[in-house]
């Protein structure tokens, strides 16, 4: 497959602080589009809020500041005139317990589409469809749009969160730790599903589990106490680790 | 040993659960069996009559429909006040105040439910009473609005504590999937938030109602204690409560004016029966969505 390894997103020189705790220090990274970039390390490593930084979700908690830059598409997405509906936009997320609304699926996936304006009743459902064939969730739902989205199984939950994140038509997907409360069917489909987004999508995963970095990446990063230790085409960092904690990390011996 | 102490532990859960439902029988019974001669003599249609005269020396007249029109006159536009400040407040106080403002604000909102219902009845006719007859030009004060007013101010604490109850027990997770697709704050919340908690906010406004409904020492001192059939909420009006609480300690026992009066317990208990009924319908369709 031919990459043009064009990068998508750049971060240079970023801190980052709950309160007085510093989460991340120093941490500068290219992440090349329409790849799939995995961030690994143990709990607590900063890997999470890292992800978060991209569609300004921290900026709903409390008592955060950061320092440095991060940039999508060349732009400071954290200049003051940035419009934080577009960014989100444009920045999809998917979370690490699935979340579907207590409405219809149909209403589920609608919904982004509806808040940012789009009222016409054929677009909606033609939205809707693309999104639900997008994850992969179509045909098993196709005939129950407006039951309540609460009665699907863990994994169809995640796979209609995806197709909500994609119904506003986005460029880039987060994803944190997607499939860590799924059972192993359910993770291999959505593993299945990441294949097939990574053409159209940037997607940027947080995982723990190290052999679904393995299968799903295209680059990794390796996270270790709030800094970024290694980066690199996944092979290479699975097989032939630079740093010496990224190998102790990748083959098991910590973390 | 230990199933004959399970049994026993068991016995004394079933009789404390069973004895409010004994409770809720008893009065039902109680309230029957003081008001069963009236069907009898003077007849149930003197209920129906469109005067409530209790005292007379011509003809006793037992009419309780403007006591019925004068409850529904003052819970209607309690009910009214008690929605938007209500649901509004308790949706400032979980999603959109600062933790300050929270803690300045709960600790008021407490307050005003824990003052005495006759100390907000002698606010309501000193202060409340005399701007609402010059308000609408009237020649007293007493009416079914000062009452309203009272009421919603009494039971504008339950709604919001409920309410808010119910807005903070909506889980963050679906607060940040909606962001995370780009809503906005206000959109998060009408859309998202409120919908999620609107069984616990109905539940809320109809606890609110009931309490309302069920209220006496306020209405009897301000809403004029005038017994006609009206919809007019500058009227004087006299509720179902007001009339048990002035009467009753007055009647003869066991008179037809006393079954009258019990028969106007009995319709306020069945319209507080159907209002806890109706909540819990409303409950239920939402909860199977």
């Amino acid at each position: 497959m031919v990459k043009t390894n064009k990068r998508k997103i750049s971060v240079e020189n970023l801190d980052f602080y709950y309160g007085e705790t510093q989460a991340l220090f120093d941490v500068s990274i290219q992440i090349p589009d329409k790849q799939v970039t995995a961030l690994i390390g143990p709990s607590g490593c900063g890997k999470s809020t890292f992800l978060r930084m991209f569609n300004r979700m921290n900026d709903i908690i409390d008592g955060t500041r950061h320092t440095g830059r991060a940039k999508i598409d060349g732009i400071d997405i954290y200049k003051n005139d940035t419009n934080v509906v577009e960014l989100r936009k444009k920045v999809g997320m998917v979370f690490q317990k699935s979340n579907p609304f207590p409405k219809s699926i149909y209403e589920n996936v609608a919904y982004g589409p509806k808040i940012h304006g789009i009222k016409d009743s054929a677009k909606l459902d033609e939205l809707v469809e693309k999104s639900l064939i997008g994850s992969a969730l179509w045909d098993e739902v196709k005939d129950r749009l407006h039951k309540n989205a609460l009665a699907l199984s863990g994994g169809q939950q995640q796979r209609l969160c995806i197709a909500r994140a994609l119904a506003v038509e986005p460029q880039i997907l987060l994803m944190d730790e997607p499939a860590s409360a799924l059972d192993p069917k359910s993770t291999a489909r959505i593993e299945d599903l990441i294949g097939e987004l990574r053409k159209d999508y940037t997607i940027v995963i947080v995982t723990h589990n190290m052999q679904q970095a393995a299968r799903v990446s295209d680059k990794t990063a390796f996270f270790y106490e709030g800094r970024l230790v290694e980066f690199g085409g996944t092979q290479n960092v699975f097989t032939n680790p630079e740093n010496q904690q990224t190998e102790d990390y990748v083959t098991g011996r910590f973390g | 040993m230990n199933t004959w102490k399970e049994k026993a532990i068991k016995i004394l859960l079933v009789g404390g659960a069973s004895t409010s439902i004994l409770v809720v029988f008893l009065i039902f019974l109680f309230l029957g069996k003081e008001a069963l001669p009236f069907i009898s003599e003077p007849g149930l249609g003197t209920l129906l009559e469109s005067r409530w005269v209790p005292v007379s020396f011509q003809r006793e007249i037992f009419g309780i429909l403007p006591l019925i029109t004068g409850s529904v006159v003052v819970t209607l536009f309690a009910t009214v006040l008690l929605i938007p400040f209500g649901v509004l407040g308790a949706i400032y106080i979980a999603e959109i105040a600062t933790p300050g403002e929270r803690g300045f604000l709960k600790p008021f909102i407490e307050i005003l439910a824990g003052i005495p219902s006759v100390v907000i009845g002698f606010f309501g006719l000193i202060i409340l009473s005399p701007i609402i007859k010059t308000m609408f030009n009237l020649n007293t004060g007493l009416t079914a609005l000062t009452g309203a007013v009272l009421l919603a101010l009494m039971a504008i604490p339950t709604v919001i504590s409920i309410s808010e109850d119910a807005i903070r027990s909506v889980p963050k997770s679906y607060k940040e999937a909606s962001l995370a697709l780009g809503a906005g704050q206000l959109q998060t919340i009408f859309r998202i938030v409120v919908p999620a908690a609107l069984p616990g906010i109905i539940a809320a406004i109809m606890l609110g109602m009931g309490r309302v409904i069920g209220e006496t020492m306020a209405v009897l001192m301000v809403t004029g204690n005038a017994a006609k059939i009206t919809f007019d909420p500058v009227d004087s009006v006299r509720t179902m409560t007001a009339t048990i609480a002035a009467e009753m300690g007055e009647v003869a026992f066991g008179s037809k004016h006393y079954q009258a009066l019990f028969w106007v317990g009995i319709v306020l208990l069945a319209v507080t029966f159907c209002l806890n009924v109706i909540a819990q319908k409303v409950l239920k369709k939402y909860q199977m969505r």
